[in-house]
């Protein structure tokens, strides 16, 4: 089974901040690997990486990062964009920052097909309209033609998700899609995800801070902290038997609705400034 | 929308009213004697007097109001004081050039300040931006009386590429039928005149145009640059596309929207940097009239151009607001 | 205050960091000849300003005789240049206080007071400010009659609501410190508070638009006298032979070219004062 995506030992900082420590980690071919953590441990950080999208304060000291084996770190511009186009998609975290807001939703769906795919308007439309089928979105029609304003915020999700399986890319960085979104609509999206993940078998990297969103959806996570992965494997190898302290406390700092009257306990204080790799 | 244009049409009449009526009473209150100015020395009370009827300065400031306003609603604006001939014949046959040259200092304005934003975010953080900074600070440090002035030294007279006065070669006899020649020029396929007009026009357009072009490229680069951070970039960038296309294509549009709040009360400067312009450039258009209007206490000329410049200030915001509505959609649908 | 008492001689510190900024010392030192120009004109002009030759008319500058050349009644460009300076500077002065008085008292009043002062000075700020400046100092000085005077009563007309704005941010700024409730508590008057609490806070705030002011005065002076509303035509200044060079200007550029250098060194050295000062007082503000 060839890995779409392989990182391996990499790191990254900030001036004399590390961000990012001896990081590895790969995900297979329609596989969803999720990337769990809390705010601030570098999980952004890493899936801007990937994406080629770090700010230029931020620098890659060492270690790679290779999709389908072409190297990402240090790629130039140009090059990038063309393996961008090859097959990586993003599903931004807010719907309503990500899409242009004076531009139709036709637009922002049919620009990408139009570049990467080499569609006409008409075609790219026709398609369009099939996406959204597909992602569930009522009178398709009527949606294309509004300001991404005028339609809710899990359309609005729904629209990216969309736009992100456009060109049937290979690999997709989820960066925490269902962060800002009901948990009533939370639900419908992470199925949808799915759904569209086996159908196109798509490798995902799922970003997110909610556990309860990772046991649902993942095949196999990596937990990660300060920069660090701690723990890494499938879903219910780590959660069965989680091997640090922190990774215990994260599950019982999570709300489960299979144990309603279980205590929840605060991640403690000591172990949010972990600076260690566990062994 | 109509309806919000309506309303501020409505809006505009008061204020339009108020600055007539104060125009009308300063300058009859205030020292200074046009009938005086036009009479020979040791002319007699009498003729003084006679002149004074005449021009109707004899009665009350309400009654004369009263006249002037008379004689405006079915357009007799007077007669001119100093160029004896009417005021309004006069207002229309300059006007057109003074319309020109501003359309013309605008369009200037807002290309340049596009092109010079636009460099700048696509090398921001680099020399180029620096140096866009550098000059734009420099031309606002300059005020534009100077730049007029030394564009005459350095393109007129150094290396006299361009003329530096009136409107357009005397040796040219236009026959048009209105006095909009350059756009007559080019609906005309005169391309002669419309060279001529235009190596006249360049140099007070460009004089004009600098103060604006050099807030329009401070405002819009900030904006721009502001933008660049959005998610929805990052999503575009993702999508594949260049820098150029993600700054002009997607993130331009959205920084035109504050940028034109905030430069388009600078439009009225503009119109209003035409007085001192058209005279450095002895261009015949209105604001030259103006000047010489109120150097001879001119009156009733005084009274029609007030009236012409605070029209075109209305308008001017009038178009702002349909600008700025049409550049964001949340407006016209809201 | 014994703190301050204590750390030897108030003046010698600031302005010695004043000298070290080298903007502050550049535009210094322009602005300090100019001074000395214009007091010593009788003795660094080589000719009477007003003394016509109409024998020598537009002449080209020439070392030995007129080094800036003569203008069109023959009058030497150097020395009316030099005398020129004297009006420059007269109305940067006589304009720029008034002008920085009049804004900063209705400033103070309007960031201090609130209420309805403030919205009525802030609505006139704006009326005032939406007019095209040019044109309202052209119609205004054409109403009052020419002359230097009228001009700088026209600066200060238009131009005192530079100064209102800024010092009216600033006040209501500092208006809601603790000191000032401090202040308020300990019983002190309005006037008092004004006076030895805001007022040395916003002091240097005001002193940088002050050089502001001054180089939009000695422009709007210039522009007035380019289009005769000014002084009369035969005292020298640098707007008149700015304004009489033009007529000229492809015989004798040098007419138009050495007032508007001259004019445009003194903006700038005025903007450069300007920027050092800014500069250099922003992190005690701060």
């Amino acid at each position: 089974m060839s890995a779409v995506l392989t990182i391996e030992r990499l790191n990254a900082r900030l001036a004399d901040v590390p961000l990012l420590r001896d990081v590895s980690l790969d995900v297979a071919a329609g596989e969803i690997h999720g990337l769990v953590g809390m705010s601030g441990a570098g999980k952004s950080i890493l899936a801007k990486a990937v994406l080629g999208a770090l700010p230029p304060v931020v620098r890659v000291t060492s270690g790679s990062i290779r999709f389908e084996g072409t190297e990402i770190v240090n790629l130039p511009g140009q090059k990038m964009r063309l393996l961008l186009a090859r097959g990586i998609a993003l599903i931004p975290q807010d719907p309503l920052s990500a899409l242009n807001p004076t531009r139709r939703i036709e637009h922002q769906m049919t620009d990408v097909m139009r570049a990467r795919l080499g569609l006409s308007a008409a075609a790219a439309r026709g398609r369009a309209l099939a996406l959204l089928d597909e992602v569930r979105v009522r009178d398709p029609e009527s949606v294309l033609r509004r300001f991404p304003y005028e339609i809710s915020g899990g359309q609005r999700q729904r629209v990216l998700i969309a736009i992100a399986f456009a060109c049937e890319p290979r690999l997709i960085i989820a960066d925490e899609p269902t962060t800002a979104l009901d948990v009533t609509v939370q639900k419908q999206i992470l199925r949808l995800i799915d759904d569209l993940r086996q159908r196109h078998g798509t490798a995902i990297l799922f970003v997110t801070h909610d556990l309860g969103v990772v046991a649902k959806i993942c095949d196999r996570i990596s937990v990660m902290h300060s920069g660090v992965i701690l723990e890494q494997g499938t879903v219910a190898a780590v959660i069965a038997a989680p091997r640090h302290a922190f990774t215990r406390a994260l599950f019982a700092a999570t709300p489960r609705h299979d144990r309603p009257t279980q205590e929840l306990r605060p991640v403690p204080e000591a172990l949010q400034c972990a600076v260690g790799v566990p062994r | 929308m109509t309806r919000t244009l309506l309303s501020r049409l409505l809006q505009a009449v008061p204020t339009l009213a108020g600055v007539v009526v104060i125009v009308f009473v300063l300058v009859r209150v205030v020292p200074g004697n046009p009938i005086a100015m036009m009479l020979p020395p040791g002319a007699s009370q009498a003729d003084f007097d006679h002149l004074k009827a005449l021009y109707g300065l004899d009665k009350s400031i309400p009654v004369q109001f009263l006249i002037w306003l008379r004689h405006a609603a079915i357009g007799d604006f007077g007669n001119s004081i100093s160029m004896r001939s009417g005021v309004l014949g006069l207002v229309i046959s300059r006007l057109p050039a003074t319309l020109e040259l501003a359309a013309l200092a605008g369009a200037i304005a807002i290309v340049l300040g596009v092109l010079a934003a636009v460099a700048g975010a696509r090398w921001r953080g680099r020399w180029p931006e620096a140096a866009i900074d550098a000059v734009t600070g420099f031309a606002q440090a300059v005020p534009d009386f100077i730049w007029a002035l030394a564009a005459i030294l350095v393109l007129g007279v150094l290396v006299p590429v361009l003329p530096i006065s009136g409107r357009s070669d005397p040796s040219i006899s236009l026959n048009y039928a209105t006095q909009f020649q350059l756009i007559e020029s080019v609906l005309r396929f005169d391309g002669h005149a419309f060279i001529d007009l235009m190596r006249h026009m360049i140099l007070p357009a460009l004089a004009l145009a600098l103060p604006f072009t050099a807030i329009i490229t401070r405002v819009l680069k900030i904006s721009l640059k502001e933008e660049l951070t959005q998610d929805y970039v990052l999503l575009a960038r993702v999508k594949g596309f260049g820098e150029w296309r993600v700054i002009v294509r997607e993130a331009l549009r959205n920084a035109a929207i504050p940028t034109a709040t905030l430069t388009g009360v600078q439009l009225t400067f503009l119109i209003g940097g035409t007085v001192l312009i058209e005279r450095i450039f002895s261009y015949p258009g209105i604001g030259n009239l103006a000047i010489d209007a109120v150097i001879n206490r001119d009156l009733p000329m005084i009274q029609g151009l007030v009236l012409v410049f605070a029209l075109m200030f209305i308008a001017i915001n009038l178009m702002l607001d349909l600008v700025t509505v049409a550049l964001n959609p949340r407006l016209s649908h809201g | 205050m014994v703190d301050a008492a204590m750390q030897g001689p108030v003046i010698g510190q600031p302005l010695l960091r004043l000298a070290g900024n080298g903007r502050v010392l550049i535009g210094g030192t322009v602005l300090g000849l100019l001074l000395l120009a214009s007091i010593a004109a009788p003795w660094l002009a080589p000719f009477d300003p007003l003394d016509q030759d109409l024998a020598a008319q537009l002449q080209r500058p020439a070392w030995g005789g007129h080094l800036l050349g003569t203008d069109s009644l023959g009058r030497d460009v150097l020395s009316r240049l030099i005398y020129g300076s004297r009006i420059a500077l007269e109305v940067a002065v006589l304009a720029a206080i008034p002008t920085a008085i009049l804004g900063t008292a209705l400033g103070l009043v309007a960031g201090y007071f609130g209420g309805l002062a403030d919205a009525v000075i802030s609505r006139l700020v704006d009326v005032w400010t939406s007019f095209p400046p040019v044109l309202l100092s052209i119609i205004l000085v054409a109403l009052i009659g020419t002359g230097l005077t009228s001009v700088i009563v026209a600066i200060i007309v238009i131009d005192w609501t530079r100064f209102c704005r800024v010092v009216r941010a600033e006040t209501l700024k500092q208006r809601h410190m603790d000191y000032i409730d401090a202040a308020v508590v300990a019983g002190l008057q309005p006037l008092a508070i004004l006076s030895r609490e805001i007022w040395p806070n916003i002091a240097p705030l005001v002193l940088v638009l002050l050089t502001l002011e001054m180089g939009i005065a000695v422009i709007v002076e210039a522009i007035l006298s380019f289009v005769g509303l000014s002084i009369s035509t035969d005292a020298p200044s640098w707007g008149g032979m700015i304004a009489e060079g033009r007529q000229v200007v492809h015989q004798a550029p040098w007419i138009m070219s050495a007032p508007l250098l001259a004019l445009l060194a003194t903006v700038l050295a005025l903007n450069l004062l300007g920027d050092g000062l800014k500069a250099e007082l922003d992190p005690v503000l701060k």
